[in-house]
């Protein structure tokens, strides 16, 4: 005789497997918020790919006759100050942007995620690491980030190792305080018995654990990381020009402000935008993966 | 309490001397000659000897760093190479100017903040509640010197009402200094006015839950005193951490704030050293602003324990 268990899966089996992936979509598409913010990422990430394709004008192209244009059938955006197509220039400012953003992810996650494993795990050296941490979480970030570009010099990569110096802490903890919750479970102490080494713990059982709260980490310092890709940009310590980022289009046209608002206009609303949708995305992956953070 | 307090600002120490070494290696992960980075191409060779001979560079690592910490606890953090006077002077003349203006953000963040949480959780699902939230959502979506240019652009512009940029000490002529305060405030302080606002409600609304709110509205107590007082004083632990960390925020924001209404404090010392690589400039504000922010931090942590005395010393 079948147990209640048994009977169970065989129901769930009848009405079609609900994989635990199904499950987070699930309720990942129950919230409108979630679902409007994924599109406004999915948007801007779209446009950035296409940039080069959709973009009517050579971004960098100088024309001092159509200079300080309002936005028309032929410019949409708006010209700058040296009659370069605003629309082009925030194309590729957002391919810049959102490059920027993504590798700070990437950055943030591997090393944040090694230094909170080890320091979750090892006991003997998570006071040193995290005082070292809890030291760099101590500077205001975008000081820091300023003063690390003062020293590195101009230049997107620099502007990735900046703030990823800059956000590796706090993704550092979240993993951290994961690892802490997990090592002790059963399951760990299953596997260790089994014979498996800490190298197979961390990465087999404990690290896919860590995961959700990971994921959302992840989102939040994506826009974290294009707000302050802007503002190092916008005081003049972001990837040197020519090369267009909202950054430095808002610097570039503020002193222009009277006269051709529009310049300072899009560019801000484009950095709304994607900071709005990695906001909205953020909130509902949190509110689906990891609810005790809400 | 005053052995927990000793033993916090005890528990500093560590992460104060980290916060001196990371600020201190500033200058080394300069690639390449730091002193000849910072003189510029036109340099000649005997210059860069010099420079590299005053500020120590050939003196192994650690004794540079024991010779630069030695200085700084005396208050000496060097001289400006643009200024041509002490760092210290320099960051101390705008230290007054950067820190009213995080203070007057702050408390436009808690003005707006605070207040608009506590309504969105006491009237939680209303249309009320669903406004607050989106303008919070955007609110944390927004750069501050966007919000500051679109004010400068509405207010001083458009509507000529305040000053785009300067400004003018409290002391000096309150009406002037608070018109020249009040746009940078809030540009600055809106970010942070939209965080409290989302933890003040998400605060709030578990508070609300507990069996002694009901009892209190049962025991017939006015919505004003059971929100007003039983409610609000025992959610504000994590609003107060908000806050807190809201402080160190501004005071790092107020560096590009402060350069978008051209307003004479650490913020646009440090942008203009940045422009000038004057390093000394920029490593002594790292370690002023950072030191301070530290201290803030413990500041809010004692406040805690005066709050809320179920939180052990130990």
């Amino acid at each position: 005789m079948p147990t209640l268990n048994e009977q169970t899966l065989a129901l769930e089996r009848a009405d079609g497997p609900s994989s635990p992936r199904r499950e987070f979509l699930r309720r990942l598409l129950e919230s409108r918020l979630a679902v409007l913010g994924i599109i406004l990422t999915g948007m801007m990430v779209l446009f950035a790919i296409l940039a080069p394709v959709l973009a009517p004008y050579d971004p960098l192209a100088i024309s001092i006759a159509h200079r300080l244009q309002g936005p028309s059938s032929l410019h949409p955006f708006g010209t700058d100050n040296f009659g370069r197509d605003l629309l082009s220039r925030v194309l590729l400012g957002a391919r810049l942007s959102l490059k920027v953003g993504a590798y700070v992810v990437a950055f943030t996650s591997f090393f944040g995620t090694l230094i909170g494993l080890i320091a979750g795990y090892y006991p003997r050296l998570d006071n040193v690491i995290m005082r070292v941490m809890d030291a760099l979480m101590a500077f205001p970030a975008i000081l820091l980030a300023i003063a690390i570009m003062a020293a590195l010099g101009p230049s997107e990569l620099n502007v990735v190792i900046a703030l990823g110096i800059v956000y590796t802490p706090r993704t550092s903890r979240v993993v951290r305080g994961s690892v802490l919750a997990l090592k002790d479970q059963d399951f760990i102490e299953a596997a260790r018995s089994a014979g498996a080494g800490d190298g197979r713990i961390l990465l087999l059982h404990i690290l896919p654990n860590c995961l959700s709260p990971l994921i959302v980490q992840a989102t939040f310092i994506f826009a974290y990381a294009i707000l302050a890709e802007a503002g190092l940009s916008f005081v003049g310590a972001g990837p040197p020009p020519p090369t267009p980022s909202w950054g430095n289009i808002l610097s570039e046209g503020r002193s222009y402000m009277r006269v051709a608002p529009w310049i300072t206009l899009f560019p801000g609303m484009a950095i709304a935008i994607t900071v709005l949708g990695l906001n909205l995305a953020g909130d509902g992956l949190r509110d689906v993966l990891d609810p005790r953070l809400r | 309490m005053g052995a927990y307090i000793i033993r916090r600002v005890l528990s500093l120490i560590p992460v104060l001397v980290l916060v001196a070494v990371v600020s201190f290696l500033l200058i080394h992960i300069i690639p390449g000659d730091p002193a000849a980075v910072m003189l510029g191409t036109d340099a000649t060779p005997q210059e860069i000897e010099k420079l590299r001979e005053d500020l120590g560079l050939n003196e192994p690592l650690h004794v540079q760093f024991y010779r630069w910490i030695s200085r700084v606890l005396r208050g000496d953090l060097g001289d400006s190479f643009f200024m041509g006077r002490p760092v210290a002077v320099a960051l101390m003349e705008r230290l007054p100017a950067t820190i009213l203006l995080a203070v007057a953000a702050l408390f436009f963040a808690i003005l707006i903040g605070m207040p608009a949480g506590i309504i969105a959780a006491v009237k939680q699902g209303s249309v009320i509640d669903q406004l607050v939230m989106v303008i919070a959502l955007i609110g944390v979506s927004l750069p501050s010197f966007w919000i500051g240019l679109n004010l400068i652009l509405v207010f001083s512009v458009n509507l000529r009402w305040l000053p785009s940029g300067g400004y003018v000490p409290l002391t000096e002529n309150f009406i002037d200094g608070l018109r020249c305060l009040l746009m940078p405030a809030f540009a600055l302080g809106f970010m942070q006015a939209a965080l409290i606002a989302r933890m003040t409600r998400s605060s709030m609304l578990e508070v609300l839950r507990q069996d002694y709110i009901r009892t209190a509205r049962s025991k017939g107590l006015s919505e004003q005193v059971v929100v007003g007082l039983h409610a609000l004083k025992n959610a504000m632990i994590p609003i107060l951490t908000v806050i807190g960390t809201a402080f160190g925020v501004l005071l790092g924001g107020a560096v590009i704030v402060e350069t978008v209404f051209a307003y004479p404090g650490i913020g646009r010392l440090v942008v203009s050293a940045v422009q000038r690589r004057d390093y000394p400039v920029i490593q002594g504000a790292l370690l002023l602003i950072s030191a301070i922010y530290v201290l803030v931090n413990l500041l809010v942590d004692v406040l805690y324990t005066l709050i809320d005395p179920r939180i052990k010393y130990n």
